[in-house]
């Protein structure tokens, strides 16, 4: 029978193994005085990038009023079925706004379906990951919580144009 | 000295080094915690108090509110025997350990040790045998499966290296003569330290302490990721304080034993003859002792963040095969020198 050859035999060092604990002892020392990576939350907090989907929320535009013309596609789109719209009319240009919108975050998955959806560019994911609330009544969030101006979701607009 | 008096010596002596092994343990925890996550590029706990300093007290005081959990089908008596075992063991061997010279305190001579036994070392390797029974019964009364698994590899891992430990131990008592920790600490006076002089004695009894205080490579035991907990996870509250509290003594109590077998005690070279007071020199010697089982202590931490665990035969064959022969080896090089050295 022919002897299995190894593709690369140990040798007299190798097998004691002592080099090999001295190195990793050096490594690990290395990293115990080396820069650590933790962020303290509560005090610094991690700013995402535009490509990060945090909640959805509805674009203000400058004048006050949400670009949303109340279609219904991101409603019709959810797979969680978390979104409630109420449209209504309008004499402004756009004809069409909803009277009530509402995410309940407690159903919501965070997919981006709704930003994907949507022709107006009305809603779109944010950067805001703090979504905590003590009763389920409060995990429903209304028009008061969803509009927020055109300016803080900058990032988002262009990492969407540039994607899509 | 009269017997009362000896008797109260000893007292406080035993009430220094118990509130001394006490916090060391619990510091000890938080250092393994803060050093784990140093090692690992985290920051560790350092919510509670400056940097996280009272984090042990937290701890303990948790441990404290928890509910003690007995299995239905857990033998009660030595369920509850057994934390109590391994943490007499892990205190009462600390008795024969000297941690400095003969000092003189209001007038006595008294030497810092709490018993001066003349068997001392025997004493140690008795104890320690002793702690084994603890993780056995541990693990076979909790009735368990992972713990009995982990009682078993104990048993067989701490007999294994125990063998290695005692010949190691032999060429040290080859050299002092004397089976009293504080000759042998003596026998090693200026660089005659037992490291330098037979360093294969010195890596078989380090290996071999790390395998006797169950930590990493040799955490066979409890072997997280195979056992669950091994021994302890039938273990809540208090119970299971007592064998963290026990684990972390028997580091401290490994460290000192190495320290006075193998690095010359409290002995620090060239501080005699710098004409230094006598006080000082002795002060001085006792913290030479703290900083050498300090730093011993942080190489255990370190070297548990650093090597994976071995797998279970490679233990054993590393105990029987190397580790064995390895130590009868050291017996050999150290008689060759008294013969040759006549030391």
């Amino acid at each position: 029978m022919a002897e299995k050859k190894r593709l690369k035999d140990l040798t007299f060092w190798d097998k004691i193994y002592i080099p090999a604990i001295l190195n990793g002892l050096a490594l690990t020392f290395k990293n115990l005085l080396g820069p650590k990576f933790t962020l303290q939350y509560p005090e610094e907090k991690f700013i995402p990038t535009g490509s990060y989907r945090g909640r959805p929320v509805l674009v203000e535009e400058k004048n006050g009023v949400e670009r949303c013309v109340a279609c219904a596609l991101c409603a019709r789109v959810c797979p969680a079925l978390a979104i409630e719209i109420q449209a209504a009319e309008t004499e402004s240009e756009k004809e069409r706004y909803p009277e009530k919108f509402e995410i309940n975050m407690l159903r919501c998955i965070f997919c981006g379906f709704c930003e994907d959806v949507c022709p107006e560019e009305a809603i779109v994911m944010s950067k805001d990951y703090e979504l905590a609330f003590d009763n389920r009544e409060d995990g429903i969030y209304g028009k008061d919580k969803l509009l927020i101006p055109v300016e803080e979701l900058k990032d988002r607009i262009e990492f969407l144009r540039g994607y899509k | 000295m009269t017997i009362l008096e000896t008797i109260l010596f000893t007292l406080g002596k035993i009430a220094v080094l118990f509130t001394l092994i006490l916090l060391t343990v619990s510091y000890l925890v938080y250092f393994e915690r803060r050093i784990s996550a140093w090692i690992q590029n985290r920051l560790g706990p350092n919510r509670v108090g400056w940097q996280g300093v009272l984090q042990p007290f937290a701890d303990v005081l948790k441990l404290l509110l928890k509910e003690d959990i007995v299995p239905d089908n857990a033998n009660h008596k030595i369920h509850a025997l057994a934390p109590m075992i391994i943490l007499f063991v892990a205190f009462s061997t600390y008795a024969v350990i000297p941690f400095g010279p003969t000092v003189t305190l209001f007038g006595y001579s008294v030497p810092l040790v709490v018993a001066d036994v003349n068997i001392g070392i025997l004493y140690v390797l008795a104890l320690t045998s002793i702690g084994v029974y603890s993780i056995t019964l541990a693990g076979w009364s909790s009735g368990s499966k992972y713990s009995l698994l982990g009682g078993i590899r104990s048993s067989a891992q701490m007999i294994s290296y125990e063998i290695s430990m005692g010949f190691s131990i032999g060429g040290v008592i080859l050299l002092s003569q004397s089976l009293r920790p504080t000759e042998i600490v003596l026998a090693q006076s200026g660089w005659m330290w037992n490291a330098f002089i037979q360093p294969i004695g010195f890596i078989t009894f380090l290996v071999s302490a790390f395998a006797e205080t169950n930590r990493l490579p040799f955490d066979l035991p409890e072997a997280e990721p195979e056992l669950v907990g091994g021994f302890h996870t039938e273990y809540s509250s208090m119970k299971f304080a007592g064998f963290f509290l026990a684990e972390y003594a028997n580091m401290i109590i490994a460290s000192a034993l190495i320290v006075t077998l193998y690095l010359g005690g409290w002995q620090l070279p060239l501080v005699d003859s710098l004409g230094l007071p006598g006080g000082v020199v002795i002060a001085l010697q006792i913290l030479g002792f703290l900083l050498k089982m300090g730093l011993l202590l942080f190489f255990f931490l370190w070297v548990r963040w650093t090597l994976p665990r071995f797998r279970y035969d490679q233990l054993m064959s590393l105990g029987w095969k190397v580790m064995f022969p390895l130590s009868l080896i050291n017996i050999i090089w150290v008689a060759v020198l008294i013969m040759i050295f006549n030391i």
